[in-house]
């Protein structure tokens, strides 16, 4: 037997080993695809009645003796008003006859906490409505929501139901009369966190993650470059720098929660920076993302050929001038990339902030870097373990919203790729 | 090279602004040290409760909504006993009552006036899907079932949990195989689930609660172990998850927080134990016997430091708040009783030390 046989022999084994590795390889690529298909499905249906909200039409009249303020009330009388009773007065009016006390409540609930709220901004905004009687689309409460939506059905029996026939009854009376509207749910978006889910928004929780990624790119963005350069145009190769970069690849894999402790124990306890603040968490962020931002930065400088140095250096240029102007300019895509990676990185993190009291109950949106706030994965974690059902949307709802930032910031680092990379 | 030497142009400049955004931002926060909201650390059982009030107080005073973080009962006494400066926690929620090692770390850091505050009490329950199986549990039943060691016949003899199934504890029992999900040991629900479920259960044999008395780290092994043969499951800290696998899996028990129940009533149901079914008078009556109180401190001289804390405790415990038809009751917490809120209202508002 010669070789062409031997070789031809083996032709066949060696053509089968190879189609059974593409076929592993296309089927580990179409089960990723699939599990990533069904999270996103899952989430996407669970998030959709989030993005919905369900209005009660109700008339109310703004009678000034009702609520309790004189002519011309201050804002501050207004605040204190009570608007409450106005709401409740119109709802006891289209529904005689319920004197129950706990009917009462019952009724009541059918608009959320925040109704009264909702009017008395309304008022405070434009007073001139006192004395009036106006139709106002107030938020329902979720169980209503939940009704409406389906999310309760209906045809239960009573004992399983968490709405009872009378509640039942009166929301279907509603229905008919056409009071229930739903609408595109803007005050997710606009409003801070919220114990009851039908008044929750995300917009406490962005405002926190862009407040800490400010202070994040700020702090890491200079330092990491510099580090980089130094580390490749200037650093004697000695063991000392050695040390420094195999530490430098070591921290890049060290427990995000560690740098929490670090966060709590130096900035907290030590430098007494407030608690819960976006500061904090953004100069605890900073030292998880700096390894990232310069392995990335390094690669990116190592990656630019020598002889455009040589030719700066050739041409009279000093070595900084050579970093400055010529070898930085042509790094920059690169670095920009590993930097906005490292911030999608950094926008997902939750240990580290757990140490440093950033997993708290905010309401008020954070106006500033020493506000106290919280991030979106945050939000998430505080939702998804909330007993209310109406949070379950929600949940989904800020997943979505973190995932739409992500994908976002990779996009810009893709994009910025492409339109600056060079070819050597 | 001229799109590069733009985009260093581009680089450069982003890069000035952000510094100087970054230093202003700084420079107009740093001022503002004095804390103008209230601080609250602490349990996270109690947390749902403190939101409720916090964002109720933050919404009708002009005061700002106190900031809630859910630390852990543990957790919370460490911050808030660690010091009396204004930069510490003015409250800390806690799911079982302050131990006096705690008060007296506090006193020892210089926090001297402490005021508890009783808020209510909190239901731990055993539920199983709707349709599925009626459960007519005692503790006794439950510690049989969890133990990871139970005792025989025989006196003063243990031996590693044979039992598999319901029917094998006891007769009455439906024949499903025991399976019980339940909180990780880091958590709060957990402890007290071991204290007063499977220690109430321990009790009923004699020699085992004679060992109290004669060897309390025996006793405290035998009562407060948890089998770790696979039937009861470590499901995590997240309760809405439990209840979510109990209906996948009918035959399953799930351990959870009363108000957890109180939310999901279509879709889990509560056994019974020790003939109480968990409900809200049961509980508030104590003859639903896995329940447990909940309280917060506060640190006295903070309350004429910070702003609005003297509001925020007339809030939290005024009639419409905690008492018996409050609005916290809507989220499951079990309301005090007349008597008991009386005293609680007015130790409140005399600021009485706790003293234990």
């Amino acid at each position: 037997m010669n070789n062409t046989d031997l070789v031809r022999k083996s032709l066949k084994k060696r053509y089968l080993k190879e189609r059974i590795f593409k076929t592993v390889g296309l089927l580990s690529i179409v089960s990723a695809i699939l599990f990533l298909l069904i999270l996103l499905t899952d989430i996407f249906t669970k998030a959709m009645p989030a993005f919905s909200q369900t209005n009660i039409s109700l008339e109310v009249t703004l009678d000034p003796d009702v609520i309790g303020v004189g002519e011309n009330p201050s804002e501050q009388d207004l605040m204190a008003a009570d608007f409450r009773r106005v709401i409740r007065n119109s709802l006891a009016d289209q529904f005689p006859g319920v004197t129950k006390r706990k009917e009462k409540r019952e009724l009541y609930s059918l608009t959320s906490m925040g109704a009264e709220f909702q009017l008395r901004d309304m008022v405070i905004a434009d007073p001139a409505l006192l004395g009036q009687t106006i139709q106002v689309e107030f938020m329902a409460d979720d169980d209503v929501d939940a009704v409406i939506k389906g999310a309760i059905d209906r045809n239960l029996p009573e004992s399983d139901r968490r709405v009872k026939d009378q509640k039942l009854g009166w929301i279907e009376t509603l229905e008919e009369s056409g009071q229930i509207s739903e609408q595109f749910n803007w005050w997710f978006f606009t409003s801070g966190d919220s114990r009851e889910p039908e008044m929750a928004g995300i917009k406490g929780a962005i405002k926190g993650s862009l407040f800490t990624l400010l202070v994040t790119l700020a702090l890491s963005f200079p330092v990491a470059v510099a580090a980089a350069i130094y580390l490749e145009e200037f650093a004697p190769k000695n063991r000392f720098i050695d040390f420094i970069e195999i530490n430098i690849n070591n921290l890049a894999a060290v427990p995000s929660i560690v740098f929490g402790l670090l966060g709590l124990a130096v900035f907290i306890n030590f430098f007494s920076l407030p608690r819960s603040a976006p500061l904090v968490g953004g100069i605890v962020l900073s030292l998880m993302t700096l390894p990232t931002i310069i392995i990335a930065s390094r690669s990116a400088i190592k990656a630019v050929p020598p002889s455009l140095r040589e030719a700066a250096l050739g041409l009279g240029a000093s070595k900084m001038q050579t970093v400055f102007h010529h070898v930085l300019p042509a790094a920059l895509p690169g670095i920009l990339t590993g930097t906005i990676i490292g911030m999608a990185q950094a926008l997902g993190e939750t240990a580290p902030l757990l140490m440093i009291g950033m997993v708290a109950f905010i309401v008020d949106i954070p106006q500033g870097i020493t506000d106290p706030s919280t991030v979106l994965p945050i939000q998430v974690y505080l939702w998804a373990d909330s007993p209310e059902r109406g949070f379950l949307a929600k949940t989904s709802a800020a997943i979505m919203v973190l995932l739409f930032f992500l994908i976002a910031m990779n996009a810009i680092a893709i994009y910025l790729r492409k339109k600056f990379e060079k070819k050597w | 090279m001229a799109p590069i030497v733009k985009l260093t142009d581009l680089f450069m400049k982003t890069l000035k602004k952000i510094t100087l955004i970054a230093g202003l931002i700084a420079a107009s926060q740093i001022q503002a040290a004095g804390r103008d909201y209230i601080s609250v650390v602490g349990s996270s059982t109690v947390y749902p409760f403190s939101t409720v009030v916090a964002e109720r107080f933050g919404k009708s005073t002009s005061f700002k909504t106190p900031k809630i973080e859910s630390t852990g009962t543990g957790g919370g006494m460490k911050l808030f006993c660690k010091a009396n400066g204004i930069d510490t926690p003015d409250i800390t929620n806690a799911s079982r009552r302050i131990k006096e090692s705690e008060l007296k770390m506090c006193h020892d850091n210089g926090v001297d006036g402490v005021v508890e505050v009783l808020i209510g009490f909190d239901g731990i329950v055993v539920a199983n899907e709707i349709s599925s199986h009626e459960f007519n549990l005692t503790t006794k039943d439950l510690f049989l079932a969890l133990a990871k060691e139970v005792p025989t016949e025989k006196d003063g003899e243990l031996v590693a949990n044979p039992y598999t199934m319901w029917n094998e504890v006891n007769a009455e029992l439906p024949a499903v195989k025991i399976e019980v999900l339940g909180p990780p040991p880091t958590s709060g629900t957990r402890d007290a689930f071991v204290e007063l479920a499977m220690e109430g259960g321990c009790k009923n044999f004699p020699w085992i609660k004679d060992t109290k008395s004669t060897d309390k780290s025996k006793y405290k092994t035998i009562c407060h172990s948890i089998r770790e043969d696979g039937a009861y499951v470590e499901a995590g800290e997240n309760d809405n998850l439990i209840i979510q696998k109990l209906q996948k899996n009918p035959d399953a028990l799930g351990i959870f927080g009363f108000s957890f129940l109180d939310q999901n009533a279509d879709l889990v149901k509560g056994s019974v134990i020790n003939g109480a079914a968990p409900e809200f008078e049961t509980i508030a009556s104590g003859d639903y016997p896995v329940s447990r109180p909940l309280y917060f401190y506060v640190k006295k001289s903070h309350v004429s430091e910070i702003p609005g804390m003297q509001e925020f405790l007339a809030e939290f415990t005024s009639e419409k708040a905690m008492g018996d038809e409050g609005y916290l009751t809507d989220k499951g917490l079990i309301p005090l009783g007349e008597d008991k809120y009386m005293k609680v209202k007015t130790d409140v508002l005399e600021l009485n030390n706790l003293e234990l």
